[in-house]
């Protein structure tokens, strides 16, 4: 059990905003340091479809060690109410707030306003190749489809751990996979922008995992999916996918991987192999 | 975002914004790959003149030797060699091999490239007088 004083750092971001609030009280006669507050400009893209998007400015006092979702949270409850964005678990595990910022992918609930100079606007836009809901808010059912087709189980008991005794009291170890479906590596990925049906940098390093380690999974139907002129081959190594996963999937080197797997199973069947 | 023009969503991959290396490289790369295509049959077009003659060739000879026509094949050699080099990296890469350092590897095609670029010119002007 963590105690009181690190508790400020386990907590999600927005609860971590005040900690002059759970301090103790300045002895009398002593001045208490005023925390420093600036604002932030950000401009957010708005509007719904069927309409021209346009970017919004707005201004917002959070102190530097907030974040972007924290930002965004307090425009929505203090500003503008029709916002409309997503998010969920504030840690960078549900991969629900994932938005451009000035132009790249990242979550917003790891992206502290430390990194901006409150001078220059921070601007926000939504995923890319993704259809758009409106305002920060896009359509990631594309996604979960390919996702779903791959068939990767997200959470399954751990092999590693086999070989290894388990901490007294813990009974079976759960290993999670890691990618969150945040969605941000079919954003950044410019083949993604001339092909709708390409499978994409997630479903290819689902496939490619599933393929490692099957778990039930069907390898043959698998190798199909991603032996397509939509799947494998249709990545062009522009690597963005890599660069901006916040869960160092490394889609590029996963999607690597498959192809060898791929070419080998090819030669293998050429040289009279069984699939 | 998908629901958008045709045309808008296939220009996406030139969208720059946010991009690093890898981006850049694969930007690089389509234009140089367009311009071959387009150089393709440019020199199919000229060829033409073979068959008109030894007048006619040695005509466009002789523009060929001007300098502002030697500066665009200095131009085309510079595509040339980068969407060579280039393509040898995305093969490593798309195979999964040095993907760590494809970032590394794109500079090092693009000193490679100016470099040889640079050489080919020197010996174009040098050749041509």
């Amino acid at each position: 059990m963590p105690d009181a004083g690190d508790a400020p750092t386990l907590l999600p971001g927005f609860l971590r905003l005040d900690p002059f609030e759970v301090g103790v009280a300045p002895a009398a006669g002593t001045k208490q340091e005023e925390p420093i507050m600036p604002t932030w400009q950000l401009h957010l893209l708005r509007g719904r479809p069927g309409s021209s998007p346009r970017l919004e400015s707005y201004r917002v006092e959070l102190p530097a060690e907030a974040y972007l979702i924290d930002a965004v949270e307090k425009i929505w409850a203090e500003q503008d109410r029709s916002l409309l964005f997503r998010h969920a678990c504030h840690h960078a595990s549900c991969g629900a707030c994932g938005v451009r910022v000035n132009g790249r992918e990242r979550l917003m609930c790891i992206t502290p306003l430390r990194e901006f100079n409150p001078e220059r606007p921070i601007r926000v836009e939504p995923l890319r190749h993704f259809p758009w809901l409106g305002d920060l808010l896009v359509d990631v059912a594309p996604m979960m489809r390919r996702m779903a087709a791959v068939g990767l189980v997200l959470v399954r008991r751990d092999e590693l751990t086999a070989d290894r005794p388990l901490p007294e009291g813990v009974e079976q170890g759960t290993r999670f996979e890691d990618c969150i479906e945040c969605g941000l590596c079919l954003s950044a990925c410019p083949v993604m922008a001339a092909d709708d049906a390409y499978l994409g940098p997630a479903a290819l390093a689902a496939i490619e995992r599933m393929l490692a380690e099957p778990r039930g999974g069907d390898p043959v139907r698998l190798r199909t999916l991603a032996d397509d002129p939509h799947g494998v081959w249709r990545c062009h190594s522009a690597m963005e996918c890599t660069a901006v996963c916040p869960s160092h999937v490394d889609p590029a080197s996963a999607i690597g991987r498959l192809r060898r797997h791929l070419i080998r199973e090819k030669l293998r069947r050429w040289m009279g192999g069984n699939p | 975002m998908t629901g958008e023009p045709r045309w808008k969503r296939a220009s996406g991959w030139a969208d720059l914004r946010g991009r690093r290396e890898g981006g850049l490289a694969f930007l690089l790369m389509r234009l140089t790959g367009i311009g071959l295509v387009a150089y393709l049959f440019l020199h199919l077009y000229t060829l033409r003149l073979l068959a008109q003659g030894p007048e006619a060739w040695d005509a466009f000879i002789a523009v060929a030797k001007s300098p502002p026509f030697l500066a665009l094949d200095g131009i085309l050699i510079l595509g040339l060699l980068y969407h060579a080099l280039n393509g040898v990296r995305v093969t490593l890469l798309g195979l999964g091999i040095g993907v760590p350092h494809q970032a590394r590897l794109f500079w090092g095609v693009l000193a490679l490239t100016l470099l040889l670029t640079g050489a080919a010119v020197y010996a174009i002007f040098s050749i041509t007088g």
